[in-house]
């Protein structure tokens, strides 16, 4: 999946020219925590971020000295040259950039134009997507050794049983040499599922039901 | 609301509504949707002489026009085409239609809209002061979406039944949901609108189906904050399991002030349910619709209206908790020692497990589960985000 499928192209900018109390009040109007800075046509050539203003207002004594650094101008206080990504940036890239930066934002600018923004909100969102939860569905952990064809072992009693999946994911298990594969099921009844998969030896972790007997 | 508020002297305390078509809502032999739990409930009430023919109202089948208030025309075409055979392969999936959870049968679209009717026609009874109290165990087909058939339901009655009470009766509607799953398809019928309210306490989406039912599902727009959802850990029990639902349904209610109330009576959350994991025990079929009783007079004179949903152990759960709804609704006092033996001789044969002989579960019903306190714990932190907005609110007042 690439960038310019979840960025924002609604944008709220300013110029170098606007003020600290302008950055301040359009961020509170619209609960966002990012502005891009721009010059002329969408150039991009800054960026603030909430932390930026709080960080200049808490060194404030009193009312006089806030109203003053309320009218410093956006420039004084803005990124220069900020971290920058392209609409057919890679989301899981992007998502290392953020993590590795520790920045909660990207403008993304293409041919020198800002085209849209990015948040961690975005990408968080994103991957709740890819992990299925927001439609009607059922969950399955399985725990696999970390071999060729096991996937496909899975897949197909699941296709046996005319089932659809909604997400696949793969995490590392505790256990070395194995991993746990969580797959959301469009079903209500995964239990014929998981007894074909227990028969076949897989070892399903969820749902169990411990001391269960019937 | 005025205008039924002065209704003549109400003609009895409930009704029944059931008639043998809501039988016909089946997928097949071995689908864990069966509504033999119908027959199982009403012979169970019979044989203790609760229930007889005067009690039973003969539940119509909904229009066209009643579906569409909470359905799309396209989708209602599909299930009518697909009951009677006239579905090019594949063409139903993407309603949901012909899949593993809700396959085709024969007149699905009559006996989906036989439940409707069903839920409809206990509506009139409470809202035109026929009677205080009525239920419809066929209903409760609360996953049913829209323009898409989910979870084993394929028309949602309580949503056309709500939609229903608010047009023709102008009611302020309080949906109860205390279905092991969430009420999915009917929280997200009245998402934006402030005058019905929807709350659905169940087993965690983590791993269960539907997923969906957070406890940040509070509502859009207008309707902010007239959602509200619970949802508890597996392995629960009923301790926890009651709290969040004696404290949530007592503070909603104060809150909201509904006309009338609807409840959702799905029994699956017991520990002998095979689809769910809550693991709670007969004792919350006993106070679910006791503390529903008392609400609805503290809250509505009275104006209540159950419909059945899930409940997938349909010999040893079902026919138990079911019949304590009715017997809560005509103030019958709570069954306890041993169930009739007509009954556990009728039925233990076809019966694939053992019946519990009693009205009571064995106590204990199963070894101690570990973390029970830590499992509460959370579930009570779950209850107090759940209801922080409403109690924020009664701070100011």
């Amino acid at each position: 999946m690439i960038v310019e499928k979840i960025m924002k192209k609604d944008l709220f900018t300013l110029t170098p020219d606007h003020t600290l109390r302008d950055a301040n009040k359009l961020m509170r109007e619209n609960k966002i925590r990012h502005l891009p800075i721009v010059i002329n046509d969408d150039e991009l050539v800054g960026l603030v971020a909430q932390r930026d203003i709080k960080n200049t207002i808490t060194r404030l004594l009193n009312e006089d000295q806030e109203n003053m650094i309320l009218e410093t101008p956006i420039r004084d206080i803005m990124i220069k040259n900020p971290l920058v990504g392209h609409p057919l940036d890679v989301i899981e890239e992007m998502a290392l950039i953020f993590y590795e930066h520790k920045i909660g934002c990207l403008p993304i600018v293409s041919q020198h134009q800002l085209v849209g923004i990015i948040t961690d909100t975005d990408l968080l969102y994103n991957y709740i997507e890819l992990t299925g939860a927001t439609k009607p569905s059922s969950r399955l952990d399985i725990r696999i050794k970390d071999e060729a064809g096991v996937l496909f072992n899975i897949t197909k009693i699941i296709s046996a049983h005319n089932a659809n999946i909604l997400s696949i994911l793969l995490h590392p298990d505790e256990k070395p040499q194995y991993q746990v594969i969580s797959i959301r099921l469009k079903s209500m009844n995964p239990l014929p599922i998981i007894q074909d998969l227990r028969k076949e030896g897989f070892d399903v972790l969820w749902p169990n039901m411990p001391s269960m007997k019937q | 609301m005025a205008k039924y508020a002065e209704h003549e002297a109400v003609e009895r305390d409930a009704v029944f509504v059931y008639s043998p078509e809501q039988l016909d809502y089946k997928f097949s032999e071995t689908h864990p949707f069966n509504q033999k739990r119908l027959q199982l409930t009403m012979d169970l009430l019979n044989k203790i002489g609760a229930l007889d023919e005067n009690d039973i109202a003969t539940p119509r089948i909904a229009t066209d026009d009643e579906l569409l208030l909470g359905h799309d025309a396209a989708y209602i075409d599909i299930v009518k085409r697909a009951g009677h055979g006239y579905l090019k392969e594949g063409e139903g999936h993407s309603f949901g239609i012909g899949t593993e959870d809700t396959p085709i049968f024969k007149n699905m679209h009559e006996a989906s809209a036989t439940f409707v009717g069903g839920t409809l026609t206990a509506c009139d009874y409470v809202m035109q002061g026929k009677s205080n109290h009525a239920i419809n165990l066929g209903g409760g087909l609360h996953h049913g979406f829209k323009g898409k058939a989910s979870g084993f339901c394929i028309y949602n009655d309580s949503t056309v039944a709500i939609k229903y009470m608010q047009k023709k009766y102008n009611a302020r509607v309080l949906y109860i949901d205390t279905d092991a799953h969430h009420g999915d398809g009917v929280q997200w019928s009245f998402y934006d609108d402030p005058n019905v309210c929807t709350l659905s306490i169940h087993e965690t989406g983590r791993y269960l189906f539907p997923g969906t039912g957070a406890v940040t599902e509070r509502g859009n727009g207008e309707g902010y904050g007239t959602s509200f959802n619970i949802p508890l850990d597996a392995f629960t029990e009923d301790e926890s399991f009651l709290e969040a639902y004696e404290q949530s349904i007592r503070e909603i209610a104060a809150f909201f002030k509904p006309d009338v109330i609807l409840t959702q009576n799905g029994a699956d959350a017991h520990y002998f349910d095979p689809l769910t994991h809550l693991s709670c025990t007969m004792k919350i079929y006993n106070e679910i619709p006791r503390i529903a009783h008392e609400i609805a007079h503290e809250f509505c004179e009275g104006r209540w209206v159950a419909v059945g949903g899930g409940g997938y152990d349909i010999w040893r759960v079902v026919p138990r908790a079911w019949s304590l709804v009715w017997l809560e609704m005509i103030g019958h006092p709570h069954p306890t020692g041993p169930l009739p033996n007509s009954w556990l001789e009728r039925w233990q044969e076809e019966s694939p497990v053992k019946f519990i002989p009693t009205w009571e579960d064995p106590d204990p019903l199963f070894e101690a589960i570990p973390r029970k306190a830590e499992i509460a714990e959370k579930n009570g932190q779950v209850l107090e985000k759940a209801l922080y907005m409403i109690r924020h609110e009664s701070h100011k007042i």
